[in-house]
């Protein structure tokens, strides 16, 4: 019997087959070749005679495949004539040849409450390292409190600048289209009642005291939360923060504390030009749809509306900032070393910080109406 | 013959001068050296060669084309041709060692993948890792590991010309000496060109065929033995080791 294809010719007699080999066993030919090698029955009882006489070519694959071919055979059965130019080359590679080790890992399947006792635990830790973090914070925030020189006012400027000043045209913006909505939507009802003056009112108190502190909060944890996880973790993979520690820099002051800082100082100050700029877009719809003059709007704000709405929008502001900037340092010291990590901490970072603004915000909006304020 | 011949080439960042008219030839189944002290442009050389980094000025065939003016399927083509070394390795973080040895198999090639397992724990076992390294990370290894499994990877596709950036830097010496009996070996078995990057006395001794030493321009080139009859003061000092 005999088999002929453009590589190779084989013969098979009863129990011995001469495989001779030709042409150029690369890459591409050895898709062909393994097809047609294994279409054949061939046992292993039977002698195998490779020659390698007319072959002109072998690449590191086809030499592999060649050597994991022979080794199905039993080696004192094989008889490879004609080696040639190859015998270095097959040499190395037979001495290297290694497959796949078949023992398998096998994935322990945990048993029910084994897999609930390992969830608990790690949230266990995970909660503990977040309340660690925290005792740090609250430790450094005191000592650099005491002891003023410790603070890095210029990284804490930089930060003020990346994070408030950069993103005053992206807070701008929205707060602009949202004080539209809300003006627009509001003057359509009160426009029923003919109550239009009320549109200053209602403007002004949801704006100051809810949308605009949520707003300008909810962009801020968007765009610098995500920024401090990524910075933070960047320099963990690089071994940066290693390095600080060697030193003896304290990652906590270096790092953490500017970037709280910058936040609690310029998240007020930006929910401050989110409020002018979200009114200032309510009273261009009350001019254009209401026919309230801005005199007359400004001056019913100064009359009906009381400070102590601006002031509860400011002074969330200050612990919207705190939590964001905490929750992005807190996630990049979390990164683990390898690039995934980053992109998986930034997102929890990001969500995390959204769904803590809002929380914040719930208690404070519960709480200050049922004091009175 | 030729492999890949640099002609006027220079290059500068900013007003930082890198290299001036560099011309040089490396031929078919060499095993080069760059050489030169830090900051010398060696990378930068090399990134030029692989199409990392544009040439300002000058020119650089390859195979008897100009690297510059390749349309994207003739670079598709020719990057299938070389394999690089990062100096660092550049493992993909998100697969594990063998599947970051056989990645280039797996795409450019339609062989079984059984096979392409096989390739990859052979190589594997040829850069000398143990066999239970090979479900591991990147982030689990060892930088001396890491370069290893980056040569598994470069080897695997069997390219005509491999690029190492500094292969040794961070080996401990044994391990330096059998990856440059390795790297040997396969040059002459694979008949390979191999241009390389390295400060590795011992590979500059045992290993390269040829090399140049860069300062700005080419300060020398040629062998060993012709380094060491240079009566350039630059090359004397560069050679010249304290014992």
């Amino acid at each position: 019997m005999e088999n002929i294809c453009d590589n190779f010719k084989l013969s098979h007699t009863q129990n011995a087959i001469e495989l001779h080999l030709f042409g150029s066993w690369s890459k591409e030919s050895l898709i062909c070749i393994i097809k047609k090698l294994s279409l054949l029955n061939i046992t292993n009882s039977t002698s195998l005679t490779i020659d390698f006489s007319k072959l002109s070519q072998c690449d590191s694959s086809a030499m592999i495949y060649l050597i994991g071919f022979i080794k199905q055979f039993n080696t004192s059965l094989v008889t490879l004539t004609h080696l040639g130019k190859f015998e270095a080359f097959y040499n190395l590679y037979c001495t290297y040849y290694t497959t796949k080790p078949s023992l398998t890992v096998k994935k322990e399947s945990l048993w029910f409450l084994t897999a609930v006792g390992i969830k608990v635990h790690w949230l266990y830790e995970s909660i503990l390292n977040a309340i660690n973090f925290i005792g740090e914070l609250v430790y450094f925030i005191v000592i650099s409190f005491l002891n003023p020189k410790t603070i890095r006012f210029k990284a804490m400027l930089n930060h003020i600048e990346r994070s408030a000043i950069q993103a005053l045209f992206i807070v701008g913006i929205t707060s602009f289209l949202v004080g539209i909505v809300i003006a627009y939507q509001g003057s359509v009802q009160l426009n029923k009642f003919g109550a239009n003056i009320f549109i200053v009112e209602m403007v002004c108190i949801t704006m100051f005291r809810e949308i605009a502190p949520l707003m300008t909060a909810i962009v801020i944890a968007g765009r610098t939360a995500s920024s401090y996880t990524a910075e933070i973790g960047a320099m963990k993979i690089t071994e940066e923060i290693d390095a600080m520690k060697t030193m003896g820099f304290e990652p906590t002051i270096f790092l953490t504390l500017p970037r709280i800082f910058a936040l609690i100082i310029s998240l007020p100050l930006l929910i401050f030009f989110s409020d002018i700029v979200s009114v200032f877009a309510g009273s261009v719809v009350a001019y254009l749809d209401l026919n309230v003059s801005f005199a007359e709007f400004i001056n019913r704000m100064k009359d009906t509306v009381e400070l102590k709405h601006f002031l509860i929008g400011i002074f969330k502001g200050i612990f919207f900032g705190i939590a964001i900037a905490a929750i992005g340092c807190y996630h990049g010291f979390q990164v683990k070393n390898n690039t995934t990590s980053i992109g998986k901490y930034t997102t929890i970072s990001v969500v995390n910080a959204i769904f803590v603004v809002i929380a914040l915000n719930a208690i404070f909006s519960v709480i200050l109406t049922q004091s009175g304020i | 013959m030729a492999l890949i011949t640099v002609e006027n080439l220079s290059t500068q960042f900013g007003k930082n001068v890198i290299h001036t008219n560099l011309n040089f030839e490396i031929k078919e189944s060499e095993i080069f050296g760059i050489l030169g002290g830090s900051g010398s442009g060696k990378t930068t050389l090399i990134r030029q060669m692989v199409l990392l980094q544009n040439i300002q000025q000058g020119k650089i065939n390859i195979l008897n084309q100009d690297i510059s003016t390749l349309d994207l399927k003739q670079i598709q083509t020719f990057k299938t041709k070389f394999s690089y070394l990062f100096q660092f390795g550049a493992l993909y973080s998100f697969l594990n060692v063998i599947e970051n040895i056989s990645v280039m198999l797996k795409e450019y090639t339609s062989l079984p993948s059984e096979l392409i397992v096989t390739i990859a724990y052979t190589y594997l076992n040829m850069v000398g890792l143990p066999l239970n390294s090979a479900t591991l990370y990147p982030s689990q290894l060892s930088g001396g590991m890491k370069k290893r499994v980056a040569l598994a990877r470069a080897l695997a596709m069997e390219p005509k010309i491999l690029f190492l950036d500094e292969p040794t830097s961070g080996l401990d010496p044994s391990s330096t000496q059998s990856f440059n009996e390795l790297i040997v070996q396969l040059q002459e078995l694979l008949n390979l060109t191999i241009i390389i990057v390295t400060h590795d006395l011992n590979t500059i001794k045992n290993v390269l065929t040829r090399f140049v030493v860069l300062n700005k321009t080419i300060a020398f080139e040629g062998n060993y033995e012709e380094a060491l009859e240079s009566q350039d003061p630059f090359i004397q000092k560069f050679f010249t080791q304290r014992d």
